[in-house]
This record gives C-alpha cells, sequence and structure tokens, in this order.
C-alpha cells in the first residue's frame, strides 16, 4: 500500500475550489430511485449541510461519495479523484461517519481505534500510532475512557468514537452522517464547537443531517435533499434572506395597527408583521413614535430555514411511500 | 491487514473456545478408551482408535479422524461465514472500506487468516490428543498405525471408488464416539463394498477387517517417520478445509448473515457427503468437496499412498481458485449498504 501514498500526494484539489463536485449522479435499487440527477457542489473550507428528511437519499449519496455504493449514472470527484475508481487515493485524506459508528464491540475504544489505525495505508511506527489514538480520544472527549469494551458503551460513547475515528486521519474533508445522533445537548455542543475548530484549520466539513437546527447552527451553506432530488443549493445566509418585512413589537398594537392601516400583514399580540416602507427601519421607528406609539423592538423580517425547507419539500419520504402504498 | 485479521481473530473468544472444543473431543474419546480399554475392533470406528491403546504416541492420527468430518469443517465455517457478513452486519465493513482497506486486499486477508485458524487449530488438536494420547496409553509401538490399516485393494481407484465410497462416508459422530458401532465400518478407504451398509452381524465385520489387516506388512515406525507422516496429514487436512473455507467465504460475500453464509457452506458439505456415498451420483462423485477428505489415511500406509492425496490437493485447489474468484467479483462490485 506504500504506492497508494505516493499516488495520494499527486491528487491535489481541483482548480475549481470545489472539494465535492456531483453532476448528474443517480442511483437506482432496483426498481427504487434512492437519489435522482443531484448535482452537488462543495467548496473547499465550506461547513456544508446536506439536509433532508430520514429516507430522502442523505446516506446513500454520502455512501456514494466514499465509493461504498457505485452510482448508476453520473460523474463524482472528491479531492479531484473521480469516484469510485480512483476514490482509494483520496480517502486517506477522508474522515468519514457514515449511519451511526460501528465498532468491534468486545475490544476496547482504544484497541478499535488501534485497528483502524493499523488497517489504514500510512503506516507509522507504533509509538505515534498510539499517540495518535491518543490525541483524537482526547479530541473528542475521550481520553480518560478505560479498557472497558465497546459493548458497554453509551450511544453517545459510541458516537464520539466514531467521530474520533474519523479524525485519526487529520482530514482535509470530513464527512460526517448524522454525527451528533444520541448525544446529550451538552454533547452537541461539544461536537459542533470541535467542528467549527477544525473547519477554521483548514478542514472542510460535509454534515448531513435531517435535524434543521444542527444545520442552521453550524453550516454555512446548505443543500436540501427531497425524495432523491436536490431541490435548493445555496449560501445559508442568502436562504436566510429578508423577507421585505418589517417586525415591530410594541405595548400598543391597536395603536400601531391604527396607524399603519393595510401595511400590516399579520399580527400576533403585540408583535405586527409590517409591509417595509420607504425609508426602511429608520423611518418606520420614527413614523411610530411621533404618532405617539411606544416601541419595543423593530426588525427586519428574515425567512428561517424551516420555512423555505418545508416550502420546498412534501412530508418525510417515510410516510410519503407509505402513504403511496396504503393507497 | 493481514496482522490486523489475525489480531482480530485472536481478540475474540469465539476463536479460543472453538479451538478449545476441538481438542475437547478426542480427549473425552481418550478417556472412555483409557478407562475400559475397550477398543474398536481394527478397521471399524474412527481409523486408528483401534490401535492407539497400543501406542499412544498414535493418538493424534485418531483425533483427526474423530474431529475431521463434523467438528473441524463447523469451526472452519463459522470463522469464514463470519468473516465478510459479521463486519458487514456489525457495520465496521464501511469503516474499513473508506480508511481505505481495498477490498480485494481485505478478501485476501480473511483468506490468510482463516487458513492461520485452520493450522492452529489442527495443530492444538495433534498437540494436545498427543500428550492426552502418551499420557493415557504409554507411548509404545507405532508399528500399530500400520497394521490398523486395511489394505488398498483395487476396488479403491478413483472412478469405482463409488463403490468403497461408503468407505470414504466420514462416520457419523455418535459411531465415532461410541467407537464399538459396527454399521460404522467404513472410515477407512479400501473397506469393502458392503461396509456402507449397515453390518447387523458384529463378528462378520470383525472378521472382515482382520483378513483386510493380516494382508498388510507393516515395518515399525521410527518417531521420525511418524512425526513426518503426522506432519503430512496435519497439512493435507488443512488442505481439506480450505474447500470449506472458501464456500464459506464466498456466501459471506453475497449474504450479510454469518449464519447463512456458515449453514451455507454446510449445507453442501453435507450435500457432498450424502453424493459421495452413493452409488448413483458417482459421475460427479470424483468432484465432490468431501470426496478425498479422508486420504491423509493414506500417509500411514507402507509405503505413502500418494494417488488420492495428490487428487484431493487439486480438488481443493480447484476450489479455492474458483470460490475465491467469485468472492472476488462479487465483494468488489457490491454496494456495500450495511
Amino acid at each position: 500500500m506504500s504506492t497508494r501514498e505516493t499516488q495520494r500526494i499527486d491528487a491535489r484539489p481541483p482548480s475549481s475550489g470545489l472539494v465535492i463536485e456531483t453532476r448528474g449522479v443517480t442511483k437506482r435499487f432496483g426498481s427504487h430511485v434512492a437519489v435522482d440527477d443531484v448535482d452537488l457542489h462543495v467548496a473547499e473550507g465550506a461547513r456544508y449541510g446536506f439536509l433532508g428528511p430520514n429516507g430522502s437519499g442523505k446516506t446513500t449519496m454520502v455512501r456514494m461519495l466514499l465509493g461504498l455504493v457505485y452510482a448508476t449514472r453520473g460523474e463524482i470527484t472528491v479531492l479531484g479523484a473521480t469516484v469510485p475508481n480512483r476514490v482509494a487515493d483520496v480517502l486517506p485524506e477522508i474522515g468519514a461517519m457514515v449511519e451511526g459508528p460501528a465498532a468491534y464491540p468486545h475490544l476496547s475504544g482504544r484497541t478499535n481505534l488501534a485497528l483502524l489505525d493499523a488497517s489504514g495505508p500510512r503506516r507509522g511506527r507504533d509509538g505515534r500510532r498510539r499517540q495518535r489514538v491518543e490525541e483524537v480520544l482526547e479530541r473528542v472527549g475521550l481520553a480518560a475512557v478505560d479498557r472497558r469494551p465497546v459493548r458497554t458503551y453509551s450511544l453517545g460513547m459510541r458516537q464520539r468514537l466514531g467521530l474520533a475515528g474519523a479524525l485519526l486521519n487529520r482530514p482535509r474533508l470530513l464527512v460526517l452522517d448524522e454525527p451528533t445522533n444520541g448525544l446529550d445537548p451538552h454533547g452537541i455542543r461539544e461536537v459542533r464547537d470541535l467542528l467549527i475548530e477544525l473547519n477554521a484549520a483548514g478542514t472542510t466539513v460535509f454534515l448531513s443531517s435531517h435535524l434543521l437546527a444542527e444545520i442552521e447552527a453550524l453550516c454555512t451553506t446548505v443543500g436540501v435533499v427531497d425524495r432523491g432530488r436536490l431541490v435548493l443549493e445555496d449560501a445559508l445566509d442568502a436562504v436566510r434572506g429578508p423577507t421585505g418585512r418589517l417586525v415591530v413589537r410594541t405595548p400598543d398594537p391597536d395603536g400601531a395597527a391604527r396607524l399603519l392601516g393595510r401595511a400590516v400583514a399579520e399580527r400576533h399580540d403585540h408583535t405586527l408583521v409590517v409591509d417595509a416602507a420607504p425609508g426602511g427601519p429608520s423611518a418606520l421607528a420614527r413614523h411610530l413614535v411621533e404618532h405617539g406609539v411606544p416601541l419595543d423592538g423593530l426588525a427586519e423580517q428574515r425567512r428561517s430555514l424551516e420555512d423555505v425547507v418545508v416550502a420546498l419539500t412534501g412530508p418525510g419520504s417515510d410516510t410519503a411511500r407509505a402513504r403511496e402504498a396504503r393507497a | 491487514m493481514i496482522r490486523v485479521e489475525l489480531i482480530k481473530l485472536a481478540g475474540r473468544p469465539r476463536t479460543w473456545v472453538a479451538i478449545g472444543l476441538l481438542c475437547l473431543l478426542p480427549a473425552v474419546v481418550a478417556v472412555f478408551l483409557a478407562t475400559t480399554r475397550i477398543s474398536p475392533p481394527p478397521g471399524q470406528g474412527a481409523a486408528f482408535l483401534s490401535a492407539v491403546l497400543q501406542s499412544g504416541s498414535l493418538y493424534p492420527a485418531a483425533a483427526l479422524a474423530l474431529v475431521l468430518p463434523i467438528f473441524l469443517p463447523v469451526a472452519v465455517a463459522v470463522v469464514a461465514g463470519d468473516a465478510v457478513a459479521g463486519e458487514s452486519s456489525q457495520g465496521t465493513l464501511r469503516y474499513l472500506l473508506v480508511r481505505p482497506v481495498r477490498r480485494t486486499a481485505l478478501l485476501g486477508a480473511k483468506l490468510v487468516a482463516i487458513v492461520v485458524f485452520v493450522v492452529v487449530a489442527v495443530l492444538s488438536v495433534a498437540g494436545t490428543s498427543y500428550v492426552v494420547g502418551v499420557s493415557l496409553f504409554g507411548a509404545g509401538d507405532p508399528v500399530a498405525v500400520v497394521r490398523a490399516l486395511p489394505e488398498v485393494t483395487g476396488g479403491d481407484d478413483a472412478v469405482a471408488g463409488a463403490g468403497p465410497a461408503g468407505g470414504q462416508q466420514p462416520a457419523s459422530a455418535g459411531g465415532q464416539v461410541g467407537g464399538s458401532d459396527a454399521s460404522q465400518s467404513g472410515a477407512q478407504p479400501g473397506a469393502d463394498t458392503g461396509d456402507s451398509t449397515a453390518v447387523a452381524d458384529d463378528q462378520a465385520a470383525r472378521e472382515r477387517a482382520q483378513s483386510s489387516v493380516s494382508s498388510l506388512s507393516g515395518e515399525a515406525l521410527g518417531p521420525a517417520d511418524l512425526a513426518a507422516r503426522l506432519l503430512g496429514a496435519m497439512g493435507y487436512v488443512v488442505v481439506s478445509m480450505l474447500g470449506v473455507a472458501a464456500i464459506a467465504l464466498f456466501l459471506s460475500t453475497v449474504t450479510a448473515s454469518s449464519l447463512g453464509a456458515t449453514l451455507g457452506a454446510l449445507a453442501a458439505l453435507i450435500t457432498s457427503q450424502v453424493l459421495v456415498s452413493l452409488d448413483a451420483a458417482s459421475s460427479v462423485t470424483p468432484y465432490l468437496p468431501t470426496r478425498y477428505w479422508l486420504a491423509w489415511v493414506d500417509f500411514f500406509r507402507d509405503p505413502i499412498f500418494l494417488r488420492d492425496i495428490t487428487s484431493g490437493l487439486w480438488l481443493q485447489a480447484g476450489y479455492v481458485v474458483v470460490l475465491m474468484l467469485a468472492a472476488w467479483a462479487n465483494f468488489t462490485t457490491k454496494d456495500v449498504t450495511s
């Protein structure tokens, strides 16, 4: 496998600056189309959130990116290498978690990592290997773990162990499928901070999740998949753009509503959603205050990721399929 | 990768339990023989069992005869059937493949690990049974080994082998453990054709067995000679298991269920053993994986009888090549969705 290592050095990122690029990728399992004509573009250094309901083809896509599942149609390029033919050249630079962690249950977490490390192509001396294992255990908060077999681990610990395995290579690209499954809120925050830290150090993060909040809290770019099709791919800031309305909070909603008349689009208790007038928020604030309507707050209304996703996607494909089956 | 596979195999308690059980069966039989001193008549029961009372140093050979028909292939099928399917159902396969480990390299490493397992198992069985045999029966005079074997008759050539095939058919474990069941007369090649059917009269079987022994001229085997023959037999038994290993490993790449792969391989073996003993299937008999399993006994003939041994080696090589190619073709083009 030492020849692999030299080849790996030649596999530099493409000039386009994309670490993952797919064109028209389709995967059929029998008559079922799991992934349908997907074009992904993941820029170097991005934190890319791959969002979709359960059963929408996220995991199949992730598996195709890693060469585990072969695409029926389409082209995949990861770190400049075509997948699956050349994927082995770049896999040493990729850290991955696919569909939950997995480990040999009768061995300790440390032994599991050591075995995983030893089966990879980068064969350091044993001393350095032990050091590498300790390092990643520390990073994921498992440094204090003892010689208990993985069988006795909680789901959260297994998840951390899986993450540690993904970090063994010091990867340039992290491909993580639902990495915070089974973690408590504290653990989720820790993993998020870790990923942001790694990303700041230059690692591109590709994260798939069905949890909107997770993607919203972590990612800079979002790709939304629904029933195998990519329905949206954009920067998160652009997705959550202003709606052109202002949100007014006031202790006197009746006065404000009377004053603004037909500009009021929605009204909930002390909050009014108002079509933006010329002059923007500052003009509206002056207008209200001059006419004796006190203000508690005034802000631009932005679309939430949730609104966008719900508008773009149907109900979870699992339920949709179940409904079709019933019909 | 081979090193990692060996560590994984050695780290599983199951591996050692299997080897322990393999060693246990001959030890149990030895204890019965030593306490009762009732040995099966020559030519009956598992090969060599009749001779071990005179020479405990033959007991490794008797032990091989005991574990070969069922215990050893079961152990091999369990380990080989679990090789890929176990990783797959455990989820560790995907993490190995993205390390990356090449699929071809993984398959090769698995095969090597299985072979090492078989070698260790056979060595353990031979080693423990030597200790057990010598301590219970004394070292004795190994000449009995040759005397214990029936003659190789003209009826034992490969094609007509369907006739004495009943003798090739490994006797059931029950018959071997009991060691005195007259119907299990033929664990050796060359036993008379009628041996495959139940022989009601114990005395008749005894006479027949004795007549075949009397026609042999056996020279005393020196310790070095015996060790060499034993090593040859052990090597041949290891090779005999490769066909099972290849079948189970191939099935292991097809299904995600270790149990399915193991049982599939065992079903293939049982089918083979049934057909080997069936005269009507004589056209396919020479190609069945268990056909030459018992040819290791020929290492103890004087001179060593090589025809069946050679055929057995070629046959097993054929099974390994064909099935490993099939496993490779299947595994390298397969979607890993577990």
